[in-house]
């Protein structure tokens, strides 16, 4: 039992915490500042991995992004002190008993599958790697990816205008 | 770190998951539901992360399709919060139980 | 033995007939669809006159004894290599006699309508089924099947339904077409009991296989249906008894008659041919055609007998206190066909002792003239009065001459007085009772007393009497077409007691003498004079003798009056009992449990749907909580179970 173990058993009962109470309060802002923890958690997660980049990019995306746009559409749709209305009761039973027996199901599953860890070869993820390695065009190159998405942001842009847009009545 | 072994961490990101699942299916909000699609995503993330460095460790897919999978939330999300904000100008309310138009 | 097969045309020209009248006729032959009927019988009885003198004078004898010849024979529906439905011709004394018989008296009824039913809207769809009915006759009469014969058995009810029920807007008509028709079909199910007994046991439903093979005394089937028994009689009594029950529907014996009183609702040419002449004399033709087998059965034969008499005297009584001319003439109808069956059941087969079959066919050739004569001369005194009560009639003999004396001759012939030809069939008869069974030559010379009286009381109230108050004198007697059948079958009826007929038609084919016995016959009709003096001497000149000796009689008088209330009976059983003790509950069961199943099935299907349609609620969490489920179920059912 070193730190590292206990520092993951800490990280992980963070997520998770923060996540259930995501899903359960009533209020709809006390949700979305436990989706940030939760995500905050996940980048220590990450950081704890020793895969540093993609916890930047998480932190930089995800909760200095994605949170703060919920936060602004929370306000732009609604008072966000209120209360917000319970769910039905059948449905929270019928779906906490689907996702439990879910749960249960998938772990099972990788509990008995056995997956074999190769310890031989050390992780190291170096930021220089991942910045040549996305736009290489060699075998193992992800520039085609990057051009994909790329445009893929392009047309997300666009619709969410497109979408959002109010449409002006002529007046003649 | 060697007593954790791969199937800790995909325990934590299936518990993830399906947290995300329960609050798609309970919630009546459509901005909460939103927020659980978030975790949902983000378990996923964990579990590309973790097999990469687990069984994986000369490679860097796992750690690239995890950059791609943020980028495409973020742009779902903006995408989701645009439509939400066109149905609450026709229903005025983001209840997910008003937009009942599928009805038969 | 010369090529018959010509015969197959006597009936097909009037069904070729009823087929392009019905089909066509209302709409382009109209009044001509008269002549098209007329002309296709005429050819008819053309055919079956030549073939009467081709069979009794030059062909059929054969050593002194009348063959039955098979003219063409068809096998249609096989059961078993022995059963089998065949259609085909027979020619023997019986129906060759038939044959000219039907295709005569229709063809004189044609000829009537055309002056009776002129001016009627429906004038081609009565030709249609007068035509059809002629077939289905001629058919029954020629059958070599008994099967065959049970099926125009039944043409015959159905045509005797079309045209009682011809005027239909009057629900009289309807009542009595529908009871017509449900008595004799009822009648008609132990016919077919009897029919399958009989093929059943003897293994043939031929004729003259199933006649030979029951009467040779040795042969098995005779020992099997003789010795087998059901409740004390023997199954050959019992199918015998059923055939005659078949018999006696159509043939209005007691207590199958009810309906033919009523059938009097048809017009009147329908009521000459079909309810005088032909149709009913369908059951004694039956009984002829199986005569051999139910010679040997002697409690058959005695249930023949005494259900004919006790028949003939019935109508005979009721006929005396009945007013309306054409229901007399039903009653003296039934009374006469009772003549016929128990003429059938005092006699054995062959030789001397078949005189009363003798004397039976005799009566029905006579028969069919004279009766068919009295309903178109009623048919023609209706048309000028427009009513067919007795009491509006009278003094009509200064209009009617032609009728008149037509009427009178018919009279005299059905009263048994000489020379007419009444009086020859009916001292045959008489004979033949004499000879067998005393009781019944009792009751045969006391019915014969009661016809010359009543039908006497029936021609001085319409002849002579009071004078009625005719609406329209200047009409006259009916066109021509309505007064030259009369005169023919006047002529007929007069002189058709000198045909030889003992040495045409005899039980077993062979000759019989004949003669008349001036003593035995001067009881019957000095008593048929004096019928006829009681008639003249209340009912000639109007006056109130009747009146006083009605009411003296009193409660009798109304008891007879009322047909002894078999009616009333009839409607008892069937409403009370039957429609209440079992139409009722079937009825309820149909509509709550059969139907209530099948809403039950239909409620159920609507309420389900309901609840499927629920699933689809417009909820888009609920989709996606199904559909997680869906994929849970699958994972576990393909991880686990089915691997």
């Amino acid at each position: 039992m070193n730190a590292s173990v206990i520092i993951f058993y800490i990280i992980s009962a963070f997520i998770l915490g923060a996540a259930l109470f995501a899903v359960t309060t009533r209020k709809i802002f006390r949700a979305a500042i436990f989706l940030l923890f939760s995500l905050i958690g996940i980048a220590a997660l990450y950081f704890w991995m020793q895969v540093e980049f993609v916890a930047a990019v998480q932190i930089i995306i995800y909760v200095g992004g994605i949170v703060v746009l919920i936060i602004f559409s929370i306000f732009l749709t609604q008072k966000s002190g209120n209360e917000m209305p319970k769910p039905l009761r059948t449905r929270a039973i019928f779906s906490g008993l689907a996702v439990i027996f879910g749960f249960a199901f998938t772990s099972n599953l990788i509990r008995e599958y056995g997956f074999k860890e190769i310890s031989t070869q050390p992780f190291e993820v170096k930021v220089s790697d991942i910045g040549t390695q996305m736009l290489s065009t060699a075998e193992h190159g992800f520039v085609l990816p990057f051009e994909v998405v790329s445009i893929l942001l392009l047309a997300a842009m666009i619709g969410c205008i497109v979408i959002a847009m109010k449409v002006k009545h002529e007046e003649k | 770190m060697n007593e954790i072994t791969i199937t800790h961490i995909l325990f934590v990101s299936t518990a993830l998951f399906f947290i995300g699942m329960y609050g798609l299916f309970t919630r009546r909000n459509m901005i909460t539901m939103l927020m659980a699609v978030e975790l949902i995503l983000n378990s996923v993330n964990i579990n590309f992360v973790a097999f990469n460095k687990y069984l994986y460790p000369g490679k860097l897919d796992g750690v690239f399709f995890a950059i791609f999978v943020i980028t495409i939330a973020a742009a779902e999300a903006a995408v989701a919060i645009a439509i939400i904000i066109n149905l609450y100008r026709s229903h005025h309310s983001i209840d997910v139980e008003d937009a009942g138009e599928l009805k038969y | 033995m010369s090529d018959y097969s010509y015969i197959a045309f006597i009936p097909l020209l009037p069904l070729a007939a009823f087929v392009l009248l019905g089909l066509f006729g209302r709409k382009y032959f109209k009044t001509f669809s008269g002549t098209i009927g007329t002309a296709s019988l005429l050819a008819s009885t053309i055919l079956s006159f030549y073939t009467a003198y081709h069979y009794f004078f030059i062909d059929g004898n054969v050593n002194g004894v009348f063959q039955k010849i098979i003219a063409l024979k068809h096998t249609w529906l096989q059961f078993s290599p022995n059963i089998s439905i065949d259609m085909g011709i027979m020619l023997d004394p019986i129906s060759v006699m038939m044959i000219v018989i039907v295709s005569f008296v229709s063809l004189m009824v044609h000829i009537f309508s055309l002056g009776y039913m002129k001016g009627e809207e429906r004038f081609a769809t009565y030709y249609a089924f007068l035509s059809l009915f002629t077939f289905s006759m001629l058919g029954l009469v020629l059958s070599t099947n008994i099967f065959q014969i049970y099926i125009f058995w039944e043409l015959v009810g159905v045509s005797s339904f079309l045209l009682i029920g011809y005027y239909f807007e009057k629900p009289s008509a309807v009542a009595a077409s529908k009871k017509a028709f449900i008595v004799t079909r009822f009648a008609d199910l132990g016919f077919l009991i009897g029919i399958l007994i009989l093929a059943f046991y003897s293994g043939t439903l031929d004729f003259g296989l199933l006649i030979e093979k029951l009467t040779s005394v040795q042969s098995p089937e005779f020992i099997n249906i003789s010795s087998a028994s059901f409740l004390g009689a023997s199954v050959l009594t019992w199918a015998l008894t059923l055939v005659f029950i078949g018999g006696a529907g159509k043939s209005a014996m007691f207590p199958l008659h009810i309906w033919l009183p009523d059938a009097m609702e048809g017009p009147t040419p329908v009521s000459a041919l079909i309810h005088a002449a032909t149709m009913v004399v369908a059951g004694v033709y039956l009984v002829a055609r199986l005569f051999p087998v139910f010679s040997i059965d002697v409690t058959a034969l005695q249930i023949v007998t005494y259900v004919g008499a006790f028949s003939s005297m019935l109508a005979a009584v009721i006929a005396c206190t009945q007013t309306d001319i054409k229901r007399v003439l039903a009653f003296s109808t039934m009374s006469q066909i009772g003549f016929m069956m128990f003429a059938l059941g005092v006699s054995k087969y062959g030789g001397e002792d078949g005189l009363g079959y003798m004397g039976s066919m005799f009566h029905l050739f006579t028969h069919a003239f004279f009766k068919s004569l009295l309903f178109l001369g009623a048919g023609a005194v209706i048309h000028l009065v427009h009513s067919n009560d007795m009491k509006d009639m009278g003094g009509l003999r200064k209009l009617m001459p032609v009728t008149h004396i037509t009427f009178l001759i018919a009279c005299l012939a059905i009263a048994g007085i000489p020379p007419f030809s009444g009086f020859f069939s009916k001292e045959e008869i008489l004979l033949a009772a004499y000879h067998s069974n005393r009781l019944i030559y009792g009751v045969a010379v006391f019915t014969s007393a009661l016809t010359a009286f009543y039908m006497f009381r029936l021609y001085y109230s319409i002849f002579w009497s009071k004078e009625a108050n005719v609406h329209e004198p200047n009409h006259g007697e009916g066109t021509l077409s309505m007064k030259m059948p009369l005169i023919i079958l006047g002529a007929c009826a007069l002189f058709a007691g000198f045909v030889p007929f003992s040495k045409l038609v005899t039980s077993d084919g062979a000759a019989l003498e004949t003669h008349i016995d001036i003593g035995f016959s001067a009881l019957p009709v000095l008593l048929a004079f004096s019928g006829i003096a009681l008639a003249a001497y209340l009912y000639k000149k109007e006056n109130d003798r009747p009146q006083k000796i009605a009411s003296s009689l009193g409660e009798l008088y109304k008891v007879a009056w009322k047909k002894f209330y078999i009616d009333e009976m009839y409607l008892f059983i069937t409403k009370k009992i039957i429609f209440n003790l079992i139409g009722r509950p079937a009825a309820w069961i149909d509509k709550n449990i059969v139907d209530g199943f099948m809403n039950l099935l239909a409620t159920m299907t609507g309420k389900i749907s309901v609840l499927i349609k629920g699933l689809q609620s417009g909820k888009v969490q609920s989709y996606a909580l199904y559909f997680f489920g869906g994929v849970i179920g699958l994972a576990v059912l393909f991880i686990y179970i089915w691997k």
